[in-house]
């Protein structure tokens, strides 16, 4: 089911162009996607995402630019394109109207199965998502949670080799964020291809193996998470103190452990640029020894907006467009 | 690798794992299977919410209703007359009423993600849109059969019997098969679907109304007249007609099909060209 040069590229996008009358969504994207990795796609709201993979997934023309995948044309090729990737969209892409299971049903029958198998196949993937109580629920009464699950359920009722994901876990809770996280890793260590469109580091980092940063519809960095995590800066310590008057103590103390200290605009907060939990663990004990007393602390990835801001040099921007509903 | 038997909202890995491994590719599902497939996801709609089917049930009540006891001793003289004579042109006309809800039901579909899963799929383009008209079709059969029980209920009496009645219905369904495909069409350039009702009645109303559905064409001035006569709604009425009281014509049968045929053949690839790109 893997493909069979795990080494080879199942993504290869040259200069992708899509225009939607003045707005370029996508103006040049330049991809590769190792066979096997989970590849992710960071970017802002409007920042062309969606877009991308529903031109590598046959559903939208390119107006330039080339990509293959899995080996095949996407414009020239697209019915070899559609039956080798699943698609689960950023809206729903599940039908409301029916039942957990029968959308599960539907899809194995229009993947081919014999009725028999796509029942059997669905009780399995109910059962593996840990949706089966729901299963004989109308969709539109599932959980966000639920609903993601089936959604990727049902993008594997035949195992793809690639699967696009596009924002998988905009708008879940923490738990169903670790779920879909899990089923992630689970679907990658099983050798599927998985790109995966978030608006998260962190998630790109917990997940892909070789990230792409987007904006306005352009590549503006590319790398491992390593790579672009050392290239923004790694993370930081972020302590508030139970007295603002303690400030300045504190921030000699950091200063001396960490260095760097940045003065948050909340008079009781300030932060340091640190990645290495055991020496902001050491620099929060010093604050201890000194009588600092601390709210609360947290060591923290740069996010998205902090990313933006070492690779372009201006937050990133939300850009003005219709919310679609989930 | 053990399976619990207690379902659990977990998500368990060594079953994803299992459910990952344990699926061959099949081969692709026949043009045939996967539009029907899409008739059964039509038919489960109905069963989730049957009362979408009150549309096309409590309109032809009274349509018949209203035309028999209104107008009935205005037009023929007498309602039993006029009512062997309405019969079949109201079972035409609700009938192609309720393809202007096809175009409404595509339009409300595009506006939903799972159009993105289904044009991701491997299988014949056209099958969403034949399997979600086939579905419609057993609208148009649950409309017919409420006019012709409720018309015999009334005193209606086809000559043809079972038989003559059945015939007539199935060349009604397949016409509005036919029909459905420019409403499908509207359905995917509008906008909205009060867009689609909007402009599927405009052209619908006119064309019913302009047909010898009600009236016989002789009545009317010269120029409707003709309108009327080459309308292939009122022949579609006619060879109905002829169906149930077992006298059709077979060159009216002809044009119904023909016409069927033609529209099929123009606006279904216009309308699985249009869900492809829109
Ligand atoms: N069908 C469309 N018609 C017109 N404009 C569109 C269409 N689809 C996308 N756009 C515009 O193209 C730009 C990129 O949109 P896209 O949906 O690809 O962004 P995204 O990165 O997926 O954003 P988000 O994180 O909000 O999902 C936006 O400005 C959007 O408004
Ligand atoms: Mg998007």
């Amino acid at each position: 089911m893997t493909s069979p040069k795990p080494q080879a590229l199942a993504i290869e996008a040259e200069g992708l162009v899509k225009s939607f009358g003045e707005t370029k969504a996508v103006d040049g994207v330049d991809l590769s996607v190792r066979g096997g990795s989970v590849y992710g796609v960071l970017g802002p709201n409007g920042a062309g995402k969606t877009t991308t993979i529903r031109m590598l997934a046959t559903l939208l023309r390119p107006d330039a630019g080339s990509a293959r995948v899995l080996g095949h044309d996407v414009v020239e090729e697209g019915d070899a394109v559609r039956a080798a990737v699943s698609l689960t969209g950023q809206m729903a892409s599940v039908d409301e109207d029916l039942t957990g299971r029968e959308n599960l049903v539907l899809l194995g029958r229009l993947l081919g199965l014999k009725r028999g198998a796509a029942k059997e196949r669905a009780t399995e993937l109910l059962e593996a998502f840990g949706i089966a109580e729901a299963a004989a629920r109308l969709v539109k009464n599932y959980s966000g949670g639920m609903r993601r699950r089936l959604d990727i359920a049902a993008s594997l009722v035949v195992t793809p080799q690639l699967l696009f994901l596009d924002e998988p876990t905009t708008g879940l809770d923490p738990r169903s964020r670790n779920q879909v996280w899990d089923i992630i890793r689970a679907l990658s260590s099983s050798g599927t291809t998985i790109l995966l469109c978030t608006q998260y580091l962190e998630e790109a980092d917990q997940l892909a193996d070789g990230i792409a940063v987007i904006d306005h519809g352009r590549v503006i960095a590319e790398g491992t998470p390593g790579q672009l995590k050392a290239s923004v800066g790694s993370g930081a310590l972020h302590v508030r103190l139970l007295d603002p008057d303690q400030r300045p103590e504190a921030e000699q103390l950091l200063l001396r452990n960490l260095g760097g200290v940045k003065l948050e605009p909340d008079p009781a907060a300030l932060s340091v640029g640190c990645a290495d939990g055991n020496k902001a663990a050491e620099a929060l004990a010093e604050l201890a020894r000194g009588g600092v007393q601390v709210a609360d602390f947290s060591l923290g990835q740069p996010s998205l907006d902090e990313v933006f801001l070492a690779l372009t040099g201006h937050p990133a921007e939300e850009e003005e467009k219709e919310e679609q509903p989930a | 690798m053990s399976v619990e038997t207690t379902p659990t909202p977990e998500i368990r890995d060594a079953a994803i794992q299992k459910a990952l491994a344990s699926t061959p590719r099949p081969p692709r599902a026949s043009a045939l299977d996967a539009a029907l497939t899409f008739g059964w996801r039509g038919m489960l709609k109905v069963k989730h919410v049957p009362e979408q089917l009150l549309d096309v049930t409590i309109t032809p009540v009274m349509f018949v209703l209203m035309f028999t006891y209104l107008f009935g001793g205005a037009i023929a003289g007498s309602t039993g007359d006029y009512l062997d004579y309405i019969l079949p042109g109201i079972l035409v006309m609700s009938v192609l009423f309720t393809t202007v809800y096809s175009g409404i039901a595509i339009n409300t579909d595009l506006t939903k993600g799972v159009v993105d899963r289904f044009r991701s799929l491997p299988i014949w383009r056209p099958a969403p849109l034949v399997g979600s008209l086939l579905g419609d079709s057993v609208r148009y059969v649950v409309a017919g059969t409420v006019i012709v029980v409720l018309g015999l209920i009334l005193g209606f009496r086809p000559e043809a019997g079972v038989g003559g009645v059945v015939a007539a219905m199935a060349l009604t369904v397949v016409f509005a098969f036919g029909l459905s495909w420019i409403f499908t069409t509207l359905g995917l350039l509008m906008r909205s679907p009060n867009a689609v009702m909007n402009a599927g009645f405009m052209g619908i109303f006119p064309l019913t109304f302009l047909s010898n559905v009600f009236v016989e064409p002789e009545t009317l001035p010269a120029g409707l007249e003709w309108f009327v006569n080459v309308n292939p709604i009122s022949i579609l009425a006619d060879a109905s007609r002829g169906l149930m009281e077992g006298n059709a014509d077979a060159s009216d049968i002809t044009i119904v099909l023909a016409v069927a045929a033609a529209l099929t053949a123009v606006f279904m690839p216009l309308t699985t060209r249009l869900y492809r790109t829109r």
